[in-house]
């Protein structure tokens, strides 16, 4: 499902006192199958724009084309719980959504909404249970007696019970110790790759956007002022710095070395395993001159 | 929906009527409802809407929010106009059309209990916009300190209020945040039958108690590792200040009830 | 000769009383800290470090154990002056926020230790410039963002003049820039100040900032010692589910691809200047 907004605007509370405008004419275009990430500044909208990739808010103006769906300003649209369905959203710090009484039931919620009879909706749920690494031994237990880390996990599974076609992720890792962080990014890497996910990734960490993303887009004051591939917008760093954003750290120790060697390396190192093996190639090539 | 009502919200500012101390604001709207009932013709109640007028022009308030603020009451003003308007049988009748019958004291009627209700909500939203709660909160305590002769445990009252306060806007965003998430997961609360909305009011309500109890336990003790145990020994910080303006303001409303009762039928 | 500020000697400490099976959350452990020193504790989600905060300032006590602050036993006598001592800021921004408004909050601690009207605006004043939040007095939290927050609580916290300052988590719901809001503040504190700080953490720029790093596992001391040595521990650190420096990664990774590199370095500068001596200044 292709993603594109057109002019979309934003306000919250609109025509009262309180008004105040999150989103300036955005224009955005999410390729089907990419993994897009969002970065910006805290209070650049970038969540509001996560909220609009399922109809959670309407634009004030402007289109929003999600596959075959429309959302438009000031229409309504009957069709919003088809796009729930397709479009999954994990928030940050989901496991604030838990209520069910056990870990299975809380991850069935979602699917029974939508129809899927019970017992494929339980197949489903242990199915995930399995594939994000809990213990077998959860799945009857009440999610409130995990741990936060079991917890942030049953969520995810929650929102993956859907069987998305979009998925959506607002820093998803927020709060997790180093490890948890890891393992929960590289399990949303394999489904986008095994399962051909569109996935869209709200971050702040801009090593996670250079290593995982195929496009990124750049959110400033309600704007989205910059779009395009990973190496495209980690090559200008003064431009980042005007939205008060850094390089990834790999980007920023390949330039420390470049100047030292005064020499340039043959391409933008989005990660750490890639600078070194870069790095391991030209150190070999000097050795050998 | 919630983002409309102004009613219990504060907007900044520092007008003659912001600047007043908490508890004269107070005392004057205890007082006000009171001075409303003396009004019985139409010259005191043009006399009461008169001095409403004056003290939202005191407020610097924009006419344009005290209107829009006002439309969650409209329908309650509506209903009683129209409870009098047609159920007071006195006076000529001014109006009769099949089997509406419109009497003059009902008209009348009707209108006054209008303005009342009108300048009686203007005026305490009057009180709450240009007032931190934390002021009314302390005003609240202050005037209420000789209660605690009868044991009422007037500072822990007054610490509940205004920590409830502070956790409004704070409680308002986690509801949205838990209502997205489960609309996300196909969780529906606004269309279906009663009994179907009511479940679906179930995923939303237990997480937000999950977190608010959270929120509780870290707050107390977040509150025992600063110190806190209790009113016992405690200094204040907030000082409330009566100065002229206060007294003057307080003065104003013994003037008009004096001129109220002079005018009055 | 340091001061010690707060020891623990074999402390032991479960939530269940009750049942042995459980594993209690906190198992023989013994440390000091000195006056004036920056002591990291970290240890992934689970490992006991919040646990450790709560004993070191009585909101728990142990089962086993004595946890002594400033040379004496902690206990309930002692416990109010004990926490007038002892500066805490948590994990979460909003849910230790007490006050209406900036101001309000910082006089929290002060107001219960019953410090007088005209001393309290003074510290109030000198206790948000010291954190930079001196033109936000009278915002409300909710227009606040989450590192502003944290300074807040930093400032209610040093406004009694504290000797120390236990931070617990308090960085790890922050963005990044909020996360260095905060550390630059703490960092500010300890050049003016001799404070001695506390770090419950598992962001590692946060422990590479102390001077000593503890660290836990399962409730249990699993090392001590300077960042660089705790560092140099490399993939045993990864196994408890840490992470290193990305100098330290660099290192490595480069030494997997074969690359000749002296030792593992913590900063990027030393790692530039070995790759520089080692390949081109030959």
């Amino acid at each position: 499902m292709d993603i594109s907004l057109q002019q979309v605007s934003y306000a919250y509370a609109k025509d009262t006192p309180f008004e105040k405008r999150a989103l300036y004419d955005v224009d955005l275009l999410i390729p089907s199958g990419s993994y897009q990430a969002i970065i910006g500044h805290t209070g650049s909208g970038k969540s509001t724009v996560l909220q609009h990739l399922n109809a959670l808010l309407k634009p004030t103006e402007g289109v929003i084309r999600i596959g075959s769906t429309v959302v438009e300003a000031g229409k309504k649209n009957k069709k919003l719980r088809e796009l729930r369905q397709k479009v999954g959203i994990v928030f940050q710090f989901p496991e604030h959504q838990l209520f069910d009484e056990t870990v299975l039931k809380d991850i069935m919620f979602g699917p029974m909404n939508f129809g899927v009879p019970e017992e494929e909706a339980r197949q489903r749920a242990i199915e995930l249970v399995r594939l994000l690494g809990l213990p077998e031994e959860v799945m009857e237990k009440s999610p409130f007696d995990l741990s936060g880390g079991q917890m942030r996990r049953v969520a995810i599974a929650g929102v993956l019970a859907m069987n998305p076609e979009v998925l959506v992720l607002d820093e998803p890792t927020a709060g997790l110790d180093p490890r948890g962080r890891k393992e929960i990014m590289e399990l949303f890497y394999r489904l986008h790759q095994e399962k051909g996910l569109t996935t869209v990734l709200v971050t702040h960490s801009m090593e996670d956007a250079a290593r995982y993303a195929d496009r990124i887009a750049i959110m400033h004051n309600g704007k989205c002022v910059l779009q395009g591939l990973p190496m495209e917008i980690f090559s200008d760093e003064d431009r980042l710095l005007d939205y008060r954003l850094e390089l990834p750290q790999s980007i920023k120790f390949q330039k420390k070395i470049e100047e030292m060697m005064n020499e340039k390396l043959p391409t933008l190192c989005l990660t750490e395993e890639t600078l070194a093996e870069e790095l391991a190639r030209l150190l070999k090539k000097e050795r050998e001159v | 929906m919630l983002e409309k009502m102004i009613f219990g919200r504060y907007i900044p500012g520092d007008s003659f009527i912001h600047r007043l101390d908490a508890r004269a604001k107070l005392i004057f709207v205890f007082l006000f409802i009171m001075v409303v009932f003396i009004a019985n013709n139409w010259i005191t109640y043009g006399i009461l809407l008169l001095f409403t007028f004056l003290i939202i022009r005191l407020s610097k308030i924009r006419l344009y929010f005290l209107i829009n603020g006002l439309k969650p009451v409209v329908f309650l003003i509506i209903f009683t106009f129209l409870l009098h308007l047609f159920f007071t049988r006195e006076g000529p009748i001014i109006f009769d059309w099949k089997f509406i019958t419109i009497y003059e004291e009902g008209l009348k009627q009707g209108i006054f209990i209008s303005i009342r209700f009108t300048v009686l909500v203007v005026l305490t939203s009057i009180l709450t916009l240009t007032t931190t709660p934390i002021s009314i909160t302390d005003a609240l305590e202050i005037l209420l300190n000789p209660l605690k002769k009868w044991k009422l445990p007037v500072h822990e009252l007054a610490l509940m209020m205004s920590i409830s306060l502070r956790f409004i806007p704070t409680l308002m965003d986690e509801t949205d945040k838990i209502m997205k998430a489960q609309m996300a997961r196909g969780s529906d609360m606004t269309t279906g039958s009663m009994k179907e909305r009511m479940n679906a009011i179930v995923p939303l309500l237990i997480p937000l108690f999950v977190s608010a109890f959270k929120r509780a336990e870290d707050l107390a003790t977040a509150m025992e590792v600063r110190g806190y145990k209790g009113g016992e020994g405690r200094t204040r910080y907030r000082k409330l200040e009566w100065v002229t303006r206060d007294t003057l303001i307080i003065l104003s409303l013994v003037v008009l009830a004096a001129i109220l009762v002079y005018l009055r039928n | 000769m340091k001061r010690e500020v707060i020891s623990l000697q074999e402390v032991t400490f479960t939530y269940a009383e009750e049942d042995t099976s459980v594993r209690p959350a906190i198992q023989s452990m013994s440390y000091t800290i000195n006056e004036g020193e920056w002591v990291a504790i970290v240890g992934h989600n689970g490992s006991g470090k919040s646990t450790l905060a709560r004993l070191m300032n009585g909101l728990l006590f142990p089962q086993t154990g004595t946890v002594r602050v400033f040379g004496e036993p902690l206990n309930e006598h002692n416990l109010w002056d004990t926490r007038s001592k002892m500066g805490m800021v948590f994990q979460n921004p909003d849910n230790q926020f007490v006050g209406a408004t900036v101001q309000d909050d910082v006089a929290f601690a002060l107001e219960n230790n019953g410090i007088p009207f005209e001393e309290m605006v003074e510290r109030v004043q000198a206790s948000l410039v010291k954190v930079k939040m001196n033109d936000f007095m009278n915002s409300e939290p909710h227009h606040l963002s989450g590192g502003q927050k944290q300074r807040v609580a930093i400032a209610g916290a040093i406004a009694l003049q504290p000797r120390i300052l236990l931070l617990d988590e308090a960085t790890s719901m922050l963005d990044p820039q909020g996360r260095e809001e905060v550390l630059q503040t703490v960092r500010q504190l300890r050049a003016e100040t001799d404070l001695t700080v506390i770090s419950i953490t598992h962001d590692l720029e946060e422990a590479l900032l102390a001077d000593r790093v503890i660290v836990m596992n399962q409730g249990e001391k699993y090392a001590e010692g300077s960042p660089q040595e705790i560092f140099e521990r490399g993939q045993e650190l990864i196994d408890l589910g840490l992470d290193l420096p990305f100098a330290m990664n660099m290192s490595r990774l480069l030494r997997a691809q074969g690359v000749q590199i002296v030792a593992d370095h913590m900063s990027e500068e030393e790692l530039v200047n070995d790759l520089w001596t080692s390949h081109f200044n030959k």
